[in-house]
């Protein structure tokens, strides 16, 4: 057994147990990160505060909510909406947040796609990220379900359909995930234990996971250049804190992380409080009615990119191509094969134009996947989602080529 | 070392914007039709050419039989049967008549009066010429000027009725709405508010009440109507608007009237219904101000914090 003294105070008693000097040295005082990075490397924090505030409203929702098919719809409603003080707000908070919280997502990946953020001795960072994006789609998917409206019901009928595999007809597949034969009370039971408990669970050990994969390669900066960090964190502790390229997590990082959090949040509550149909649709305002089907039925904004993918093709051509597209960003790291950590940009023109391609048609993707399937869209929306897996077919070819910078 | 932050958070914004444009605004006008309000003018009926006297129409109210369906509380004529009875006669229970003359348009009620289906735009529905009558009996005339005749019930009906000004919400929906549209969350049924009974025994009779009453709407308008409660939040208030005018614009061949109220009948008719779905838009107001005063307060807070944290790190 270890060796303990009396305790001088409380630090001392908790350090001798917890090491808690040293605790917060490795993640805050002496967590180094590199100076030159800019805003976008805060959204990282901005996911955080994002996911407490959806932890937090979510918990209060939790307290009203009831699970089943004759009274969820009213309980969100009415209950929450109009007899529960402020639960007004923390179902626009979570509704909000739950939206915005995949644009921040987008900024988040398409950074770390710009700047190489995923390479040599970085491809956990960038595979547990995408494992995050999983489980948070899965997460805003089974609680898309809960408000038993009509846009949860028909999205819930016709992503499970999905699972049948089309010409295979794994209609027992689908009827053992629903259930049922439709989405009914079995199907909203599970949706709500996957939302309240499971995926959560998983998510906070992704976000684990995601930080600790952070912690010994570090975080990339603007010109992905290495950085000894052991030499500058020197430097910077023997007092040259100008001349080091490194600074500290807590509180020379965190203070702008802090900047662009109130930013953000300005942003999210303006949404919150004055423009919120984008995340709350109206359709879902109407209660689930199985022998209704409403006239269009769409996604929520962050999945239409993969839908549009799914939709231009026959049944089973377009089940593979959604699967593909579901999958390949985790591959991102291997199928890079460029020698160069550095922003787009700099890479050669391919690579430049590839990642503003595949921003640009993601984009595109995603207007086509919510406008009707028809006339021009469709033609726009075929040659998006063929661009789209060209272009990732294409990718190692055109990275190996890449000459070294 | 140059400051690129700021172009970067042009970047950001450009894409995120082009991304809400094309899937809210762009999108969402694509798939709902636009349908230019009337503004309520009711141009397609024609206008009141006479000025109507108030004794005369009273009389004629009374002598044409209106009151053989129509309750007038305000005048001492209760209703004839009760609204479950009168939904089994008539399909639908035929509304109050006391403050009709403030609800609707003018021009509309004496079109009313005289051709029912025409002014309610359900001609596709009840065609006089294959003998489907809509089961308002059409005002023949008594024998005068007709025109005049319909003025003067006009007129009294608008003297009967309070201002225009005091309509309160309620009484606009109730009236307009509310015999084929429940309202849950306001706790009204077609037959009117529901009313807390201390034993469940009336309660469950009033409910079978309901039902029975549902049953006739049923069978009248082909479906039953649906509940209004969060049609506030379900569909825009450009389409509620737009819809109430003239329900053929959005849904041609639908059951559902054109019920001719005001413009002003309708605001209350939208004020209601935000009081029944989105009950709680004031606060939000009012909440949302104090939150943006809160985190702007916390951005400045944090920009200082920054600045001066940063100060040695350059």
């Amino acid at each position: 057994m270890a060796h303990f003294t009396k305790a001088t105070s409380v630090k001392d008693w908790l350090n001798q147990r917890l090491a808690i000097e040293t605790v917060e040295k490795v993640m805050m005082s002496e967590y180094w990160i590199p100076k030159n990075i800019n805003f976008l490397w805060a959204m990282g924090m901005v996911l955080v505060v994002t996911f407490v505030l959806l932890l937090v409203s979510g918990i209060f929702l939790l307290m009203y909510y009831v699970p089943t098919v004759d009274e969820a719809f009213y309980s969100v409603n009415y209950t929450i909406m109009r007899e529960v003080d402020f639960g007004w707000l923390w179902r626009h908070i979570h509704g909000v947040a739950a939206s915005v919280v995949f644009l921040v997502i987008y900024i988040h990946m398409f950074t770390g796609i710009y700047y190489g953020s995923y390479k040599k001795g970085r491809e956990m960072i960038w595979i547990s990220g995408m494992l995050l994006f999983v489980a948070f789609s899965a997460e805003a998917f089974s609680g898309y379900m809960l408000p038993w409206g009509q846009m949860s019901y028909w999205a819930g009928m016709v992503i499970t359909n999905l699972f049948s595999g089309g010409s295979l007809h794994a209609d027992a597949l689908v009827e053992w995930i629903r259930g049922d034969y439709v989405p009914a009370q079995a199907f909203l039971g599970r949706f709500f234990m996957l939302h309240v408990l499971l995926i959560p669970l998983a998510i906070v050990g992704l976000i684990g996971l995601h930080f600790a994969a952070l912690r010994i390669p570090h975080v990339n900066n603007q010109d992905g250049e290495e950085i000894d960090f052991n030499a500058e964190s020197k430097k910077y502790l023997d007092g040259d804190k100008a001349g080091s390229k490194v600074m500290r997590f807590a509180n020379d990082f965190m203070s702008k992380d802090m900047m662009v959090v109130g930013i953000f949040l300005i942003f999210l509550f303006y949404l919150v409080f004055w423009n919120y149909s984008f995340a709350l649709d109206p359709v879902n305002f109407d209660p689930a009615d199985g022998l209704k089907t409403p006239e269009h039925i769409y996604p929520e904004w962050y999945f239409l990119w993969s839908y549009e993918i799914l939709r231009p093709f026959n049944i089973d051509l377009g089940l593979v191509l959604f699967g593909f597209a579901q999958v390949i960003f985790v591959f991102l790291p291997f199928l890079d094969r460029s020698p160069n950590t550095c922003p787009a940009n700099r890479r050669g023109t391919m690579f430049k134009v590839w990642f503003w391609l595949m921003l640009s048609n993601m984009i595109v993707l995603t207007a086509m996947g919510k406008l009707p399937p028809e006339g021009i869209f469709s033609t726009i929306g075929l040659v998006a989602a063929i661009v789209f897996v060209v272009q990732w077919i294409a990718l190692p070819f055109i990275t190996s080529r890449e000459k070294k910078v | 070392m140059k400051n690129k932050e700021p172009i970067i958070l042009i970047v950001v914004i450009f894409f995120s914007l082009v991304t809400y444009y094309l899937v809210e605004p762009f999108a969402h006008g694509v798939m709902h039709k636009h349908v230019d309000s009337e503004n309520f003018q009711y141009a397609d009926l024609p206008a009141l050419t006479k000025s109507g006297n108030v004794a005369n129409g009273e009389e004629l109210i009374i002598n044409a039989g209106c009151t053989g369906c129509h309750s007038m509380e305000k005048a001492g004529m209760p209703a004839p049967m009760d609204a479950v009875t009168a939904a089994q006669s008539y399909g639908v229970n035929p509304p109050d008549l006391s403050e009709v003359g403030a609800l609707y348009d003018d021009k509309f009620l004496a079109d009313l009066i005289k051709n029912p289906a025409h002014a309610l735009k359900v001609e596709h529905k009840f065609d006089a010429s294959k003998g489907e009558m809509h089961p308002m009996v059409p005002f023949y005339g008594m024998g005068g000027d007709i025109d005049q005749e319909v003025a003067d019930m006009v007129a009294y009906l608008k003297n009967l009725a309070v201002s225009p000004s005091d309509v309160t919400p309620a009484m606009a929906f109730e009236n307009a709405c509310g015999r084929c549209h429940a309202v849950e969350y306001e706790n009204w049924t077609q037959i009117g508010t529901k009313p807390s009974f201390k034993h469940e025994k009336d309660s469950l009779a009033f409910d079978i009440q309901v039902l029975e009453y549902e049953d006739s709407l049923k069978k009248y308008m082909g479906k039953l109507p649906p509940d209004l409660s969060s049609y506030i939040r379900s569909r825009s208030e450009d389409f509620l608007i737009t819809f109430i005018e003239n329900p053929q614009n959005h849904l041609a061949g639908t059951a559902m009237p054109r019920v001719g109220v005001t413009a002003d009948t309708a605001e209350k008719v939208l004020e209601y219904m935000r009081d029944a779905g989105d009950t709680k838009r004031h606060e939000r107001e009012s909440i949302g101000k104090v939150v943006m005063i809160y985190i702007v307060i916390f951005a400045i807070f944090a920009f200082l914090w920054k600045k001066q944290v940063w100060r040695d790190l350059h």
